[in-house]
């Protein structure tokens, strides 16, 4: 039963793991960018709430409020400034350039903030410690449970936005073909911009459920890199949107069982998921792999409205 | 006043320059047919008035208003409106979808979803079909459609016919017709140019990136754009 | 010294289109002359020890390793398209077989070369795994095989676990004699891996990957091998990093897991090809230099140091992306080392 237990967890865990990969897979699938400061910028969202929190006595959900928009302009200006820029001599470029961004952020946090871990689990009260007891050896944290409703809730939201608004046809236009774009009207930096603020903003979200599950120090951001990485590849590099949030799943099941197997086995035990599904003859859990990751452009056109 | 005025235009890819140094002037309501072979430079200079590809020198004017610099989409929103070389559309997305992303960054006008299916007829049946899936006269249709959904004062087309079946080539014909009837301006290239010079009321003709032959088209004759079109005309004659 | 044509661009797209124009060489007389001068660089480079102290001995260590890093990343990166993210793992993997094998009484210089040899055996079967990414992808992926390394290698207890163990077998040495050896190990290790990527590049693989650059399926409808260039690349670059690996465990003594299979030493990489010029022989070795006077200076004021080589990084990656070397070929026009293509003539116009 404790199996049944790791699993029951393991999902709940790629709840989270679905949250941080959803970003990373927007800005991939709509720019070609994998943002290599990705973890880091959900890392900043989290002290930016720890900061308010040492000032004002409030809930972290409240702290989110003021924090969510400064994030979503830091993503707009990030594209425009940096990304945008970088995008012009390839599509490597930008990549070492959010490779400077993420030392840049890891070291100034650290700068700012010392380098001892944190949490903001501790203020949410008795959200941290209730659970549902299903049975004697089943049980669910509230916590665990309402970050998964937020993973779900954001993939629903973000599906939404692509295929049913105005904006959203504008971004998978600007995705699949953004010279054209422009030939019809469409700012395509300006949707390039938008698209990676969504995603940043995404971050600051899966910075604060990282934030109210565990721990997180200033160099905390790679992992949760890799981590939303190997989803996304898991859940076959963005074949659809949800694809992200199931390859989180498929991440946090190997975990939580990997470190029943052995407690210093639980990344490993992901990595190696990762790298079995990477040699697999499909190489993905829902692509057929069709010259390395058109998959994730073509999957955000594919969520048209019908 | 002329909607369109172009004076010493040079586009270049690199160290090719494609487009040597012309000078255009389009009336409102006037439909031009530019003619020429293969790496005349035609699709470069269309490109260059729709904003796609920067000038190396000279000056666009649109409606009296110097937008040279100005980026693609803003042009779009001053009324120029380019239907692309291979159509361009979007493939992932529906017909409907295909016409609706062209409705932001549009200038104000009559065009809207309903008015294109009444104009493009064929459209209509198809406004849930992925672009990736039509065929090539309702991929053209659909890139005009676009094209329209802008409400263009001016309309840019890029090798109308190429790649299309004869019926459908008949279709998109009738189609262009009636958007002309309805007092568009229009900059027509399109590799079947008696057809072309059918429905339009000049003729340039481009070599090497230059203007060789231009002319009323009911005035020029065919040997003439022939000659010109191989080059066999005096170069030196930019009429 | 006359300039030859090279007539094997012909298998590159473009170059065979200059061809018809102008006329192709790459060795010019400077080019030459240079060539010859870095012969007696690394000649007096290897008389450095026998006239100088030990301080110099041991800097020119670190910065010699430094070079050869920064080479293996431009080999990978600059010429094969490849940015990754993950070489540290043959750093770790480099400074950790060298402790292995002097565990089972293997002499540990010898130990050094063994384990650079087992960096190029480990990165054959990988080869095939990480290949399969493109683009931004490949850079994450290979980061994920350094940290499944990392972890592995952090919970074997014969090899120190997670604190560490001592390279004390190279206690058997006098501490001159050792870092004399250490030296010239380097020394030899960085030439070496210097010439291999001139010379490959020189050959048919430099043709091939000049055109995977240019058109990449163009060039394999042409008949150019895109994945097993790649493969030669990274099989090389791993085999050099080990053996960069492997000289920083001789030249610090301790190796620990997670400092060994940092990602930082990624993100020296980068800035030095980035800074030096990516896609030139020349641009990692004057960003290796410049990044050891950075590290002399700046290097014990931690944080502020790190952020300060971040900023630089983007700055470059925004307004100089093809770094000083890529700055002062464009403006001067010179080339020294004759790996890239000149056209003699300026190509006509093609159409």
């Amino acid at each position: 039963m404790t199996w049944v237990n790791d699993v029951v967890q393991g999902i709940l865990l790629g709840g989270y793991y679905g949250i941080i990969a959803c970003g990373l897979a927007l800005m991939f699938g709509v720019m070609r960018i994998i943002n290599l400061a990705h973890g880091d910028i959900a890392v900043l969202g989290a002290y930016l709430m720890y900061l308010l929190l040492e000032h004002w006595n409030v809930s972290p959900f409240i702290a989110l409020i003021p924090v969510l928009p400064v994030m979503l302009a830091l993503g707009y200006v990030l594209q425009r400034l940096i990304l945008q820029r970088s995008l012009r001599s390839g599509v490597l470029t930008p990549l070492l350039a959010t490779f400077g961004v993420s030392i840049v952020i890891q070291n100034a946090l650290e700068q700012g903030f010392g380098p001892d871990v944190q949490s903001l689990g501790g203020q949410t009260g008795s959200l941290v410690t209730a659970a549902w007891q299903i049975n004697s050896q089943v049980s669910i944290a509230a916590l665990s449970a309402l970050i998964f409703g937020a993973a779900v809730v954001i993939y629903g939201a973000l599906q939404f936005f692509l295929a049913r608004t105005a904006a959203g046809r504008r971004m998978r236009a600007a995705a699949e073909d953004p010279d054209t774009a422009e030939l019809v009207g469409i700012d395509s930096r300006a949707v390039y911009a938008r698209a990676t603020a969504i995603a940043v903003g995404i971050a600051t979200i899966g910075g604060l459920a990282l934030a109210l599950r565990t721990t997180f120090s200033p160099y905390a951001g790679p992992d949760q890199l890799i981590f939303a990485f190997e989803a996304v590849v898991i859940g076959g590099l963005g074949a659809s949107l949800w694809g992200a949030l199931l390859g989180g799943i498929v991440l946090g099941v190997a975990q939580t069982v990997g470190a029943q197997i052995n407690p210093e086995w639980s990344v490993l035990a992901g990595h190696i998921v990762f790298l079995v599904v990477l040699v697999s003859p499909r190489g993905g859990l829902l692509t057929l792999r069709s010259g390395g990751g058109g998959g994730a452009r073509a999957a955000l056109q594919r969520l048209r409205a019908s | 006043m002329s909607l369109l005025s172009v004076d010493s235009l040079v586009l270049r890819h690199g160290l090719l320059e494609a487009v040597r140094g012309v000078s255009l002037q389009i009336e409102p309501g006037e439909v031009l047919s530019l003619v020429g072979a293969n790496g005349a430079g035609k699709t470069t200079l269309l490109r260059g008035l729709a904003g796609a590809h920067r000038p190396a020198s000279g000056t666009i004017s649109f409606d009296g208003q110097d937008i040279t610099r100005m980026p693609a989409h803003r042009r779009v929103r001053q009324g120029i409106a380019l239907v692309p070389e291979g159509r361009r559309l979007f493939a992932n997305l529906t017909v409907e979808e295909n016409l609706l992303v062209a409705r932001r960054g549009a200038a104000p006008g009559r065009w809207d979803v309903e008015a294109v299916y009444a104009a493009l007829p064929m459209l209509g049946p198809l406004r849930r079909r992925r672009a990736a899936t039509l065929s090539g006269g309702e991929q053209q249709a659909t890139a005009i459609g676009r094209a329209l959904m802008t409400n263009p004062r001016l309309l840019l087309i890029d090798e109308l016919s190429l790649g299309l079946a004869p019926v459908a080539i008949d279709d998109v014909y009738a189609s262009l017709r009636g958007v002309i009837g309805d007092g568009m301006t229009v900059l027509l290239v399109d590799q079947d140019f008696s057809r072309a010079a059918a429905i339009s009321d000049r003729v340039v003709c481009m070599l090497e990136g230059r203007f060789v032959l231009a002319g009323k088209a009911a005035e020029l004759t065919r040997e003439q754009i022939t000659e010109a079109y191989f080059g066999l005309h005096d170069r030196g004659v930019v009429a | 010294m006359e300039p030859q044509t090279d007539t094997r661009t012909g298998a590159a797209p473009e170059p065979a289109a200059a061809l018809a124009a102008g006329q192709v060489s790459r060795w010019t007389r400077l080019s030459a002359g240079f060539t010859g001068g870095l012969g007696v660089v690394v000649l007096l480079l290897a008389l450095v020890p026998v006239a100088m102290g030990a301080t110099l001995v041991q800097d020119l260590t670190t910065l010699l390793i430094l070079v050869l890093m920064a080479t293996m990343w431009n080999a990978l990166a600059g010429y094969g398209g490849l940015v990754s993210v993950g070489l540290q793992a043959y750093i770790g993997l480099g400074a950790y077989a060298t402790v292995w094998f002097s565990l089972q009484g293997v002499d540990p210089y010898w130990g050094m070369v063994l384990a650079t040899l087992f960096c190029a055996v480990v990165a054959l079967p990988l080869s095939f795994l990480v290949l399969r990414f493109r683009g931004a992808q490949f850079a994450i992926g290979t980061w994920v095989v350094a940290e499944a390394i990392g972890i592995y290698v952090g919970l074997d207890n014969q090899l120190g676990a997670g604190t560490g163990i001592s390279l004390v077998q190279l206690d058997s040495y006098a501490t001159s004699t050792r870092e004399h050896i250490t030296y010239w190990l380097t020394l030899a290790l960085t030439t070496f891996f210097s010439v291999i990527v001139f010379m490959l590049l020189r050959g048919r693989l430099g043709a091939s990957l000049q055109a995977i650059r240019d058109d990449e399926q163009a060039a394999a409808s042409v008949g150019v091998r895109v994945v097993s260039a790649k493969r030669i690349l990274f099989i090389l670059a791993s085999a050099g990093c080990g053996a960069a690996g492997a000289m920083t465990a001789a030249n610090i003594l301790f190796v620990q897991p997670t400092a060994i299979f940092s990602v930082n030493y990624s993100a020296f990489m980068i800035f030095m090809v980035l800074v030096g010029g990516i896609g030139t022989f020349e641009g990692p070795i004057v960003g290796a230099v410049i990044l050891y006077f950075i590290q002399q200076q700046f290097g014990n004021d931690g944080t502020w140091y790190l952020i300060g080589l971040g900023a630089v990084a983007i700055l470059f990656a925004v307004f100089l992306p093809r770094g000083l070397w890529g700055l002062l070929e464009e403006r001067t026009g010179l080339r020294f080392m004759p790996l890239g293509y000149r056209v003699r003539r300026r190509a006509r116009e093609l159409r």
